[in-house]
């Protein structure tokens, strides 16, 4: 079922929108009208099915902000249809707008939004207050929902006291605790940190299955498209240059635009090692001793664990037998007992540069900050993983929308399985 | 070189007195009207400033500067009071103190509707400035000359004077503050399906209070500083000792009441300033900057 379609959508901002739109129908381009207006949304027709998660992908200035934005009647279309179920929200009067919204379709925000002089819980229950929902099942059901996205006993703080995870998830909570089968998406993780953003993306991923709803995700990043998105729109300067899911786009790009945009993704000068990094499963505190290194490795069911200090500054790595015959000469210092065998890669580092350390040990490589803390691991499978994309989008073959839906050719690290509740340190 | 030798002269002195002439015949009952309620509202606030013992409203004072700010602004506003006390000027400094409230709370309640407006209407807002520019730039001696015209002497005119002077920043700085708040979590409110009055109420408001807060400062200190030109007027207060000591060439008399206008000037900034950062949403955002 078509939950929301666009027919021929313009959105022209200047002096004189509605000729500039009949200029561009006429066939002019974007540069030619700039005279006229500034077209930020130029001839867009798509659909978006009931359950399906629509990811509109582009640069900053490609107009997709405000697509979404006219997904919700916050922009008005300068020409074209926008239908939303039976409503057409063209036409639609400021009050029946206003109850669509409270009852269909709720939008997340890229820096929040969030009331900051109200508690978590208020926020959550904002769309609920708004449509006059009364106080104690507005409570419940806000409380549900940020039982859903894990930030159970929060409920009375402020926002200033949450972590930017943290407070998307508030985001996410109020548009949940809506109940409307729409969301929204702006950016929605763009403003987090790496590893908090995938465990976001995996959140959502997660509370999709449950929950089906209809959502419509903005993003510059491409991999977080593949990694959510049943279908991609990729937008440039204004229009919709291609529509598919995210095995056509890498397979079969539209344009040479597209194609560039898909190659660099499998080019490893582009990945970062902190956009595949996962998180390291046995990291030992300098002061922690033989014994609990040791233990640390047995809980973490591994042979080594990565030696930290306070600061969580890497000292180098700690092998099982290594500690154990330390142990038995008595030697108390952990930092004597480590190897150098690993060399670790900064955030920024290209997969290209990781390599060469990823070769020389069966150990994870190791990922610093700027200030040499250790903020996560690459498995030499993850490295792998995140290579091979492509192929594995050609070797499911059909390209079919359900094979996508179950696992996004991106999704590379399955393997990361962070509690929804954890928080940035 | 005179103006006459290039052309005739521009009577536009002449327009205005005569303007002023035929405003003040024609509504004539409307000022007085305006000229009762404002009297009214004058005695109303200064007999509850002099009616208690002066012992009281000390205290009463005292007490909200403790509230507002803490017990040093406590001590220091009873310490500042009893000198007033002391040089003989309590009556007029009550005088003076309800002639600022009476006009900025005027001031305000035209003010902050109106910045309210501005922000939401460009067009407003654009008509708006170069008026208020106007008012606030123009002497502050020069309204008197029309308002006494109309209102006649005493406190009628010296309220109305200082209202059109402290006006200006009630309404520049609600503009500024609706419109300085979030675009984003505005556009929150809206698409949740928030009528736009909720928004004003719930979002924009508190989110702008800080700088409204800002904004109510400088109409109480812009009032207070037309205390001493009221006195011109005739309003009663420290204005016309001021203006009494000026025309004898009273030393004495005139150190007096200017200190007592400096401390009523310290005492009303600090519990307006301290008052501001009490908003929820100062507070939230001072939580913020403390992490």
């Amino acid at each position: 079922m078509t939950i929301l379609a666009a027919d021929g959508v313009f959105k022209v901002f200047g002096r004189r929108p509605g000729e500039a739109v009949r200029q561009l129908r006429a066939g002019a381009s974007r540069d030619d009208v700039l005279a006229l207006g500034t077209p930020a949304v130029i001839d867009a027709s798509f659909t978006v099915e009931a359950g399906e998660t629509f990811v509109v992908m582009g640069l900053s200035g490609s107009g997709k902000s405000t697509l979404l934005r006219m997904l919700n009647g916050l922009w008005r279309p300068t020409a074209g249809t926008i239908r939303l179920g039976d409503a057409d929200l063209g036409s639609i009067s400021a009050r029946d707008l206003r109850t669509l919204r409270q009852e269909r379709v709720s939008m997340v925000f890229q820096h929040f939004a969030l009331l900051p002089h109200r508690t978590v819980l208020e926020n959550a229950a904002y769309a609920l207050a708004v449509r006059g929902v009364d106080g104690a099942e507005r409570r419940r059901r806000a409380g549900e929902a940020l039982e859903m996205v894990g930030l159970g006993g929060w409920e009375d703080h402020l926002p200033a006291e949450l972590s930017g995870g943290m407070r998307q998830r508030v985001g996410l909570a109020r548009a949940l605790a809506a109940g409307t089968d729409v969301l929204l998406m702006d950016e929605a993780f763009s403003a987090l940190d790496p590893l908090i953003r995938r465990e976001m993306q995996d959140q959502l991923v997660e509370l999709q299955q449950s929950l089906g709803k209809t959502i419509v995700f903005i993003t510059h990043d491409l991999n977080e498209a593949m990694r959510l998105g049943d279908r991609i729109a990729v937008m440039r300067d204004g229009r919709i240059v291609q529509i598919g899911t995210s095995e056509q786009i890498l397979s079969e790009p539209a344009n040479d635009y597209v194609a560039q945009f898909v190659a660099d993704v499998d080019r490893t000068r582009v990945l970062t090692a902190g956009s595949v990094m996962v998180r390291p499963r046995a990291v030992v505190v300098v002061g922690a001793g033989p014994r609990g290194a040791l233990r640390e490795m047995r809980d973490a069911q591994t042979s080594a664990a990565y030696l930290v200090d306070r600061n969580r500054r890497l000292l180098g790595v700690l092998r099982d037998d290594d500690v154990l015959a330390g142990q038995r000469r008595g030697v108390e210092t952990l930092a004597e007992l480590t190897r150098d065998e690993v060399t670790a890669v900064g955030v920024d580092a290209p997969l290209a540069e990781i390599f060469a350390p990823s070769a020389e040990t069966p150990l994870p490589v190791p990922v610093v900050d700027d200030d040499g803390r250790l903020v996560g691991v690459i498995p030499r499978v993850t490295l792998l993983e995140a290579m091979a994309p492509t192929e594995s989008a050609n070797g499911d073959g059909s390209g079919g929308t359900a094979a996508a839906a179950s696992a996004p050719p991106g999704r590379t690290n399955g393997t990361l399985s962070a509690p929804a509740t954890a928080v940035r340190a | 070189m005179s103006a006459t030798e290039i052309g005739p002269r521009i009577p536009l002195g002449a327009w205005i007195e005569s303007g002023v002439d035929w405003v003040t015949d024609a509504f004539g009952v409307l000022f007085d009207l305006v000229r009762t309620i404002l009297v009214a509202s004058f005695d109303a606030a200064e007999t509850l400033l002099t009616s208690p013992p002066w012992w009281v409203v000390v205290a009463v004072l005292s007490a909200l500067a403790f509230w507002a700010k803490g017990w040093r602004l406590g001590v220091g506003a009873l310490l500042g009071f009893v000198v007033v006390l002391g040089v003989d000027q309590w009556d007029n400094a009550m005088a003076s103190l309800a002639l600022v409230l009476v006009a900025s709370f005027i001031a305000l309640a035209i003010g902050i509707p109106l910045g309210v407006w501005a922000a939401r209407d460009d067009r407003v807002s654009a008509t708006v400035r170069p008026v208020l520019d106007f008012m606030q730039t123009m002497p502050a001696f020069v309204y008197l000359i029309p308002v006494v015209v109309v209102f006649r002497a005493g406190v009628a005119p010296g309220l109305v004077a200082t209202i059109i002077f402290a006006l200006a920043p009630g309404v520049r700085f609600t503009e500024l503050g609706i419109r300085q708040v979030d675009r984003e979590v505005v556009e929150a409110g809206h698409a949740f399906g928030a009528p736009p009055g909720r928004i004003l109420r719930q979002i924009q408001m508190p989110l702008a209070m800080p700088t409204i807060m800002a904004g109510v400062n400088q109409v109480i200190m812009l009032s207070l500083s037309m205390v001493v030109i009221s006195g011109l007027a005739g309003t009663r207060g420290l204005g016309r000792e001021v203006v009494s000591a000026l025309s004898t060439i009273d030393i004495a008399l005139g150190f007096e009441a200017g200190l007592a206008v400096v401390i009523l000037a310290i005492y009303l900034d600090r519990i307006t300033s301290a008052l501001a950062s009490r908003s929820p949403v100062a507070r939230a955002l001072q939580a913020t900057a403390a992490r």
